[in-house]
């Protein structure tokens, strides 16, 4: 079974590239150029280096040997939350900006929902030099003021989205718009694995060091390159492509992918997609889709402004519908119980978005021998307002 | 059959006026009026736009009444009823305007059909890739009698824009500046220059420019390059504020054409 993007830009059914003629260049001169110039040694080589010495890769695979213990099975975490910023979304920015230096770009656009993203951008830009315009949501704006500072402390201009319900999926449209107006001197870092082709699988590339590391890490660990499971959250899905991408074609390891049902998959307030979605067009990419009878895009909630997200990447899509990856979701309040509970068996506060991939654990049946990677995507600073909101520790 | 579009352009080579409004806006029933209207003040085609709650393509006029009427209740369903309510008592050709997603999930063919029937001559779905179109739909689309009208702007390389003269039929859609819809006050000179390289290809079809279209100036500029000139937003602007709009609609189409 393939897992990957055909020639065409597909994952089974899903991906592709439907965008309005105004973008077609942009999108076409990134498809021709993105393999080859991800290949160059002289982008190689920067790459590599920022990724070490700037980023601080590879992050450790922690083995959590508490965690183990109350859950009978052997741990490791993935420790992306290492990274500079605070989450694996500097691996896509770092290549990203590298390969809008290729293409002669001069100027940077992002879409931001919880800020981690924008943050991300406008530090590879702050690093470059470059001009950087982050979309923001205006409520997420008002929801996540940190992240908004950092952005300006940066030295990033941050425009509020004010179309819709000015969350994450109006500052990617409007992000998108800009890029319309503005097509030959910028280029628009998307944050996820989402998006035209070939965005999905660009972005699933920048992350698949994750995955990369994990490989060599437990090599070194247990002697063996193959855990039992490999658990990421899923929003939009780049950290998971990033952790699953080099285990895709080892069919012997599980995958699970774990969505945010926010109070509850039928509460009408959730954003777990694989479970709500059907196949639809949104920002580019035919994939699974909150939305009416009518074909309008549902607004997604979940107590993780990482995580609500009307679609998945079109590659989640797909590995879902082949049933590579597994996807269960957990509620908000099962997210912060494992959020808390993995505060206080290792001492690590994770991102709100991560501890949905920890509240996995108590829904796997586990055995001893049984080997387990959660990638820990971020870590929690950004969240403290909400921990100390939802108030139950 | 003959197609009305086809007839249109075969009998007027210039000063085509196509008109773009969005189905249920300002009221849920003013699809069909507003059509009514805009044909006997003159206009040559109408162009109704399917709400979308993410129009891209579109600036913030636009985006703003798409979302007004999904609110009041539009969708796919209720628009086809009204166009063929409207084609009963409107001579010109009708184009419908989406993106592709509300017309996915109503199904693809069921719409073409439905569309058919009702009396829709053209197409116009700008995030429909040309490809998936030669793949799924071309030969749909064609048996319906059904044109197509592609995108093309001023990034477009030239030897896309031979390959979608190619595949339209109709006419196409010349985007004037590469921008989201909007109204402006006149058309630069690198404008000018795109137009004018439009016209010395001498396409197959004939192109009509739109975005940016808002007064006599623009119109009759747009004119002088292309078949006419496609109106959106301004129209809409003007919807919007409008008291009574039989009048206002006749008015909006006097200032733009004389």
């Amino acid at each position: 079974m393939n897992y990957n993007v055909d020639e065409s830009g597909y994952y089974g059914q899903f991906g592709g590239a439907y965008i309005p003629e105004m973008l077609y260049p942009n999108i076409e001169e990134l498809r021709e150029n993105y393999l080859s110039i991800m290949a160059e040694p002289s982008f190689q080589a920067e790459f590599n280096d920022l990724l070490k010495n700037y980023v601080g890769r590879p992050t450790p695979l922690y083995f959590a040997k508490r965690l183990s213990e109350r859950y009978y099975a052997t741990i490791y975490l993935k420790r992306e939350d290492l990274c500079h910023t605070g989450a694996h979304k500097i691996n896509n920015t770092i290549g990203q900006i590298l390969m809008a230096k290729k293409l002669g770009k001069e100027k940077i656009i992002a879409e931001t929902g919880a800020g981690q993203h924008g943050v991300a951008t406008a530090t590879v830009c702050a690093l470059m030099g470059m001009e950087c315009i982050v979309y923001m949501g205006k409520l997420d704006m008002e929801r996540q003021r940190p992240n908004v500072e950092r952005m300006r402390i940066l030295g990033t201009k941050v425009v509020p989205a004010l179309s819709g319900n000015m969350t994450l999926k109006d500052a990617t449209n409007e992000a998108m718009r800009h890029w319309i107006n503005h097509p030959t001197d910028t280029h628009y870092i998307i944050g996820s694995v989402v998006g035209p082709h070939p965005y999905p699988d660009m972005v699933a590339r920048f992350q698949s060091v994750i995955s990369e590391e994990i490989k060599k890490q437990l090599q070194n660990e247990i002697g063996n390159p193959y855990p039992d499971y490999v658990v990421a959250c899923v929003g939009g899905g780049s950290n998971a492509a990033g952790a699953f991408y080099h285990f895709l074609s080892d069919e012997h390891v599980n995958l699970i992918g774990v969505e945010a049902a926010g109070k509850g998959v039928d509460s009408g307030e959730s954003a777990a997609t694989t479970a709500l979605g059907k196949a639809g067009v949104l920002h580019g990419s035919k994939t699974l889709l909150m939305q009416t009878a009518d074909g309008q895009v549902i607004e997604p909630y979940s107590i993780s402004a990482g995580l609500d997200y009307p679609g998945i990447g079109p590659m989640h899509a797909h590995l879902f519908e082949t049933g590579r990856v597994q996807f269960i979701n957990v509620t908000d309040d099962e997210a912060m119980n494992a959020g808390i509970e993995l505060s206080r068996t290792e001492g690590i506060i994770p991102a709100i978005e991560s501890a949905h991939a920890m509240a996995a654990l108590k829904v796997m049946e586990l055995t001893k021998d049984d080997v387990v990677v959660i990638n820990l995507s971020g870590r929690g600073d950004k969240d403290l307002e909400s921990y100390i909101r939802w108030g139950k520790y | 059959m003959e197609n009305r579009i086809t007839k249109l352009f075969a009998r007027k080579k210039k000063n085509i006026l196509s008109v773009f409004y969005t189905a249920g806006f300002p009221t849920l029933q003013d699809t069909v009026s507003i059509g009514i209207h805009l044909e006997a003040a003159g206009v040559d085609m109408i162009e109704i736009g399917i709400p979308f709650s993410d129009p891209i393509a579109d600036g913030p006029t636009i985006q703003e009444s798409n979302k007004i009427a999904l609110n009041q209740g539009m969708n796919v369903e209720l628009l086809l009823n009204q166009v063929a309510e409207l084609r009963a008592k409107l001579k010109m050709p009708i184009v419908l305007m989406g993106y592709l997603n509300p017309v996915m999930q109503y199904g693809v063919e069921k719409f073409c059909t439905k569309a058919s029937a009702a009396g829709v001559d053209g197409l116009i779905l700008p995030d429909l890739p040309i490809d998936e179109y030669v793949k799924h739909y071309k030969e749909l689309m064609e048996s319906l009698n059904l044109s197509i009208s592609f995108l093309i702007s001023p990034t477009t390389p030239d030897a896309r824009i031979k390959k979608i003269d190619a595949l339209s039929s109709g006419f196409i859609y010349a985007v004037s500046s590469s921008s989201t819809t909007g109204a402006k006050k006149e058309f630069s000179k690198e404008q000018q220059d795109y137009f004018r390289k439009l016209q010395s290809f001498k396409l197959t079809h004939p192109f009509l420019i739109g975005f940016g279209i808002s007064n006599h100036k623009t119109y009759s500029q747009a004119c002088e390059y292309g078949a006419g000139a496609i109106v959106g937003s301004s129209f809409i602007t003007c919807l919007k504020e409008s008291k009574n709009q039989q009048e206002d609609i006749h008015q909006f189409v006097q200032s733009l054409i004389s």
